[in-house]
């Protein structure tokens, strides 16, 4: 630890250029799993938060969904503090080390970092990713937790971000905690959606482990609406509050011709098979069609991994089709710049009109034609229009499509009571309550598809709401 | 493997031991011994019988749902319809045939020891209602699937005739249980072994034709509805036999699935021209409108994978001299 900060004017804080994040060469890295960035030194990470002006009225924490005092962060981070300012980010985010790979940092906090006008935004990320690291290999494990019992319990079904947030939340505040887990491993999209190579399943695993430190029980197999039902935890196994967070579900398809053909997966699976079930060792059991030329349908960050992730199990080209440009692309910047140093083919402003298959039923290419935008629709980004005549074929034999999820209806169409919207995704109140009191929802399943960080938020604001909920009830 | 060339922070992978009691899942942990194997019979070559404890799905199954299980920690997950539940046990039936790699590694556990996961109970219970005479047909381990669907018929006061077909006489199982719920248990055998020689579609164009078998009425058909579950191609003549006589055919599909909560899509299936997944929307349908052909093709998708992994299995498992 430094004991004497350097004293920089802020002339001095403005004259260091951003920093670079150290990783890995694209045509190594493609090749295997281990992660792309290799994290800041410690010396660097000082240098970056050295730029930092500590604004009075800092706009970047407006623009964190978990409101994190990041110029406190960052301070401690340019004294040297790394421990201290690990203490700061965890008294807002119980899971820096994932925020810190896979927060659209571009569109939040660093968004609104005043340094945007001169040159560059502080590396908020990345500095929050650094403090996170240096916590776990340094750090002390997170003390058994010594507060006073409320005496009631809690059940968190899914072990997502938003229920992981929710659980650390609760079990801070006193409540006897269990998250349900469907799956045999907890951590959720963290797990089984976002790769090895961005997110390493260690630090999912450790924050897991943090949990249960906290006192939280896990309980994997656990499908809610299926091996228990809402009422019977209410009912019989006597939770005196529920929070949903059972996360994103069906998949959905284009509903072109050819895409039950051998070779059409949707990205659920496809990473699911991945990451989750380990596909990528040889020596696991599952299976995946390891694609020589690859195509992936959608541009935000699921169709990012899942072209990352084919070219690295062997593809020969990976290309991703989308129907907009570049700038409509919801994926992260950073994501879409690491598939371009990687090799990605991008096909922007095509659409997929039919998978074409050979006579034993394997996809053999993809045909698809031209768009050009038309019009701004309801989102205000420009609709794709199709170019008549533009047909062509993109040879290929693996065809991924991300282009979203629909609501899961297993634990929702067996919680009679339960009100949803027209997308069926679950209604909450202003206080994020269902229409079943003592049960409220966050994350992926009130939301549609989002990201981590509005789930963490989502999970943090239903922890205070339902010890509010319970306070009040006693 | 690459974990093992980047763990910074030391943590036990998933595959081992130490990672549960890391994790503090351990020794007495009801979570981690929850699946014991209570009772294992082999009941037919290369198929067992298990009864697994597994209380929180014993308890809420209902017919016609099944389990996911992994043996191991680096097993596939695999979909098997549950074939019986004791509450009071709090232990749930299943059965296997022995076909590949992971049912292998099922099978390599004894007695006492316990499945690594088991997920359930998964799909949509079976639709039973009162038609007055049901033809139960199972095929090879189908019979496992149709099994309880003649106990559930049966109780909602229906006749029952099950028709059994396997390639050959020791490939006939459950006849004595199935036969102890029906009214009429028919045998078919490819080679005569046992039973008529024949397929089981021979035997229900028989009973179809045959009027004398349907209770208190003389008019055709003398079936009221069919339940079927085995081999896809199976299921798709049944189908084509009872769709002439408009009788109510329900199959259970098989196809490949990771999760079984509706997450991967990977169980897709084409009902009526509609995309379903089995795991979520059945695995029950209606046999008059699966698109039998498409399924057949994609449960092709991984067959070199499986063959190529149990044979390596199998190549590890032989001493080598």
């Amino acid at each position: 630890m430094q004991t004497n900060p350097e004293k920089l004017t802020a002339k001095e804080r403005l004259a260091i250029p951003r920093q670079e994040m150290p990783q890995r060469p694209g045509d190594v890295r493609n090749k295997d799993f281990k992660e792309v960035n290799l994290g800041l030194a410690e010396q660097v990470a000082i240098r970056e938060a050295q730029r930092c002006l500590q604004c009075k009225n800092a706009k970047c924490v407006s623009g964190c969904p978990v409101g994190i005092d990041i110029p406190g962060f960052i301070k401690l981070v340019a004294e040297g503090d790394f421990l201290g300012a690990a203490e700061i980010l965890r008294s807002a985010n119980d899971l820096p080390a994932v925020t810190g790979r896979v927060c659209p940092q571009e569109i939040q906090c660093e968004a609104s970092c005043v340094r945007c006008k001169s040159d560059a935004p502080v590396a908020v990320g990345w500095l929050e990713r650094f403090v996170a690291d240096y916590q776990m290999q340094h750090g002390s494990k997170t003390a058994k937790l010594k507060v006073k019992k409320t005496g009631k319990k809690v059940a968190c079904i899914g072990s997502g971000p938003s229920g992981i947030t929710c659980a650390g939340q609760l079990a801070r505040f006193g409540y006897d905690v269990t998250i349900f887990e469907a799956f045999h491993r907890p951590g959720g999209v963290l797990i089984y959606g976002i790769p090895e190579f961005r997110m390493p399943k260690e630090i999912v695993d450790a924050e897991i482990e943090n949990l249960k430190r906290l006192g939280v029980n896990v309980e994997t197999n656990v499908i809610v609406g299926r091996t228990v039902t809402i009422p019977q935890l209410i009912n019989e196994e006597k939770f005196d509050a529920v929070f949903i967070a059972v996360g994103a579900g069906l998949p959905e398809f284009m509903d072109i011709p050819g895409e039950n053909f051998k070779g059409v997966y949707s990205a659920n699976e496809y990473l699911t098979r991945a990451n989750l079930m380990e596909a990528y060792n040889p020596e696991a059991e599952t299976p995946i069609i390891r694609g020589q030329r690859v195509c992936v349908i959608g541009g935000g960050n699921t169709a990012m991994d899942a072209v990352r992730t084919s070219k690295r199990l062997g593809a020969i080209e990976s290309t991703i089709v989308y129907r907009r440009s570049q700038a409509e692309m919801p994926a992260r910047k950073e994501e879409v710049h690491h598939a371009e140093e990687e090799n990605i083919r991008f096909e922007m402003l095509t659409a997929p009109v039919e998978v074409l298959g050979d006579d034993a039923g394997w996809v053999k290419g993809l045909k698809c034609i031209r768009m050009q935008l038309g019009e701004a629709d309801q989102s205000g980004r420009r609709r794709p229009v199709p170019i008549p005549g533009s047909e062509f074929t993109i040879d290929c034999d693996l065809v991924i499509v991300a282009i979203g999820t629909g609501a899961n209806p297993l634990l929702t169409k067996t919680t009679p009571g339960l009100k949803l919207n027209k997308w069926d995704y679950i209604e909450t109140d202003e206080n994020l309550m269902t229409s079943i009191p003592g049960v409220f929802a966050g994350g992926d399943i009130v939301r549609g598809s989002a990201t981590v960080i509005l789930a963490m938020g989502d999970g943090k604001k239903d922890a205070q709401n339902i010890h509010n909920y319970l306070s009040a009830k006693q | 493997m690459f974990s093992a060339l980047w763990n910074p922070f030391g943590i036990p992978r998933t595959e081992s031991r130490e990672f549960f009691e890391f994790h503090g899942v351990a020794k007495n942990s009801v979570a981690f011994f929850m699946f014991e194997i209570i009772e294992k019979t082999e009941i037919g070559p290369n198929v067992t019988w298990y009864e697994i404890k597994a209380p929180r799905i014993a308890k809420s199954r209902q017919c016609g749902q099944f389990v996911i299980i992994r043996a191991l920690a680096h097993s596939e997950r695999i979909p098997l319809t549950i074939a019986d539940v004791n509450p009071v046990t709090g232990t749930i039936t299943i059965i296997v045939q022995t076909v590949g790699k992971s049912t292998h590694e099922m099978d390599s556990l004894k007695k006492g020891d316990s499945f690594r996961d088991v997920a359930g109970p998964l799909g949509q219970p079976s639709h039973i209602q009162k038609y007055g005479t049901v033809a139960v047909i199972g095929g090879g381990l189908g019979t496992a699937v149709v099994y309880p669907q003649a106990v559930a018929l049966r109780q909602a006061g229906n006749k029952i005739i099950s028709i059994i077909g396997a390639r050959t006489k020791e490939l006939v199982i459950l006849d004595d249980l199935l036969g102890s719920v029906s009214d009429k248990l028919i045998i078919t055998t490819d080679d005569g072994s046992s039973g008529k020689k024949g397929l089981v579609t021979d035997a229900l164009k028989e009973l179809i034709n045959s009027r004398d078998e349907k209770i208190g009425s003389t008019s055709s058909p003398s079936i009221d509805a069919v339940y079927c579950a085995g081999p896809v191609i199976m299921m798709k003549f049944v189908s084509e036999v009872t769709r002439p006589f408009n009788i109510p055919t329900i199959v259970s599909l098989n196809p490949v699935m990771v999760d079984g909560t509706g997450m991967c899509g990977g169980c897709r299936v084409t009902i009526d021209k509609q995309r379903k997944f089995a795991c979520v929307d059945g695995p029950e349908f209606d046999g008059h409108k699966v698109d039998f052909d498409e399924l057949m093709d994609r449960l092709k998708t991984y067959k070199g994978h499986e063959t190529k992994k149990y044979e390596d299995h199998k190549c590890k498992l032989t001493p080598k001299n």
